[in-house]
């Protein structure tokens, strides 16, 4: 790949809360591609495409937002189309930015959006209408019980228990307070999270990431333009994403191909990035990962798709060993994650942002020491369509 | 300054065709409080709720099956937040593989006293059978039956 790599030259995020009064829908775009502009030291005249990343149209209020974030994201008169896989969005985003430079097309592409969640008093009744309507959609079915019910799968195969998952909230809040821009920077106790109100058991209030308001965007460019303007980058070096069948019902039962208390597809995508990376031993090979989770408990299945560790089912005892906090072996969401942030439409591009920040060591109070090889991951739909990176300094 | 906001609802109706599949499964249940699922002549596997064609063999599925009424619990979760515009909790609900089918169909579980979610969750414990209950009136809709234990 030496000589058409594909690197990351401009990194934006917006400070993420639950609602930005101060901020239409585009002023908030244009919060983060403002500074990912500045960073990346370019004017607008040398993007040569814009990906633009929104998730369903319903949780920001808005019919085709895209619309509105034409001018935000200086749009006009270039390349310009939306990316929406639900919370795997901003990965995919990302991702669709990588292969117009890939393919040789575009030299400097901008990927950018933002989310309003704060001001939908509904997301779960949005989320409601992702099922199908003629078999499931007169069941309550959500996001976080769809993900409770893989919680208790994951209970019933591993032996994850409440507290299990209490320790990922702790851990990730912990970060968190160290991330400025992170929207849930409280640290919490054990005793706290499991004394929290249940919303969908085993998940309980502190289980459950927030609704948030923010922005991000992210410049990417050809190794070739990069050399050229001599500018400052790291690099893509894995790239893949995988879906997996619409049923949940299909993921239990007799022999399913992806079980749902795992994350089979995310595991098949992984696996790819990795060998596109020339990765053999994650485990060893990665320094820090920013992998998609937006209950505790899905942050065990990211884990072992991941390959973090040796087989499915022992993130338990590593995190609680430790082993992915800060100054861990492999620090897992130093930002807090998804946990304490997501803004929908561009969560997914939060992870690949802060994963690429480390690698380049500008994180900040939450960088992980000497980290020069990291991994990003986004999960969207129903569990169902995932992207992986590698991003190497 | 002040910051002003403005509030928005959106309320769209819309008036879905269900496809044949889906069609003849409902009106099973609503005329003869039968449960049917599509099988795949390539894998034998009999999929539930029906379709048309396997995402697995991408095959057309050929020939309709009777599964249940008794069945194994696969999933289940405890609701006990109000969701705006979804049920009042708490409420059970979950998937369940019907004896004769080779993937869950979900579903309200009934009679069970979730005071405790705790001790619920030892009563529905995956693998647990359960039997499916038809209401007395039924109109065609997944509402129209429920899983209890036993």
């Amino acid at each position: 790949m030496s000589g058409d790599r594909v690197g990351i030259i401009g990194i934006g995020q917006s400070n993420f809360r639950s609602r930005r009064d101060d901020a239409s829908y585009p002023d908030l775009v244009r919060e983060a591609v403002v500074p990912a502009m500045l960073d990346a030291k370019l004017d607008f005249d040398a993007i040569d495409a814009v990906v633009y990343s929104l998730s369903p149209d319903a949780m920001v209020g808005i019919g085709n937002a895209e619309r509105l974030g034409v001018d935000a994201v200086g749009g006009r008169n270039k390349r310009f189309l939306r990316v929406n896989t639900g919370g795997a969005t901003g990965i995919s985003s990302v991702t669709a930015a990588y292969y117009h430079i890939a393919s040789g097309v575009c030299d400097v592409v901008l990927t950018a959006g933002a989310d309003k969640v704060g001001e939908c008093g509904d997301s779960q009744t949005v989320l409601n209408k992702i099922w199908d309507p003629a078999y499931e959609r007169a069941l309550p079915l959500g996001t976080i019980n769809m993900l409770a019910m893989s919680a208790v799968r994951y209970m019933r195969r591993y032996g994850m228990t409440e507290e299990d998952m209490a320790y990922v909230t702790v851990k990730n809040r912990r970060h968190a307070s160290l991330n400025p821009r992170a929207h849930l920077r409280k640290v919490v106790t054990i005793d706290e999270v499991m004394e929290s109100r249940i919303i969908s058991w085993p998940i309980k209030l502190m289980d459950c990431c927030p609704q948030s308001s923010g922005g991000a965007a992210m410049v990417l460019a050809s190794e070739r333009f990069i050399r050229d303007n001599k500018l400052d980058a790291v690099w893509i070096t894995g790239v893949a994403c995988r879906a997996e069948t619409y049923w949940m019902g299909d993921r239990m039962g007799n022999n399913p191909t992806a079980e749902h208390a795992d994350a089979y597809a995310l595991g098949r995508s992984f696996a790819q990035s990795y060998r596109m990376a020339g990765i053999t031993d994650p485990a060893k090979q990665v320094h820090v990962a920013e992998l998609y989770a937006p209950f505790s408990n899905t942050e065990y299945h990211a884990i072992d798709a991941a390959r973090l560790v040796a087989k499915s089912g022992e993130s338990i005892k590593r995190v609680r060993d430790g082993e992915f906090e800060l100054g861990g072996r492999i620090p897992v969401n130093p930002s807090g994650g998804t946990l304490c942030t997501n803004a929908i439409a561009v969560t997914a591009m939060a992870r690949v942002a802060e994963t690429a920040l480390q690698v380049w060591g500008r994180a900040g109070a939450h960088q992980v020491d000497g980290a020069r090889v990291g991994i990003a991951s986004g999960n969207g739909g129903d569990h169902q369509i995932f992207g992986t990176m590698v991003i190497e300094a | 300054m002040e910051l002003l906001g403005r509030q928005e609802v959106w309320n769209i109706t819309y008036d879905h065709a269900l496809g044949e599949t889906a069609s003849y499964f409902f009106t099973q249940i609503r005329d003869n409080g039968k449960i049917f699922g599509r099988r795949c002549a390539k894998t034998n596997r009999v999929l539930v709720p029906p379709r048309a064609f396997s995402d697995e063999t991408l095959l057309p599925t050929t020939e309709w099956v009777e599964v249940g009424p008794g069945g194994r619990i696969e999933a289940f979760t405890f609701v006990y937040e109000q969701f705006n515009n979804l049920p009042p909790p708490p409420y059970a609900f979950g998937y369940v593989l019907l004896d004769g089918a080779d993937t869950a169909l979900g579903g309200y579980f009934k009679g069970v006293d979730l005071t405790n979610p705790r001790e619920a969750a030892e009563k529905l414990a995956i693998g647990t059978r359960v039997v499916t209950k038809f209401a007395e009136q039924r109109k065609g809709d997944v509402l129209d039956f429920w899983f209890e234990v036993g």
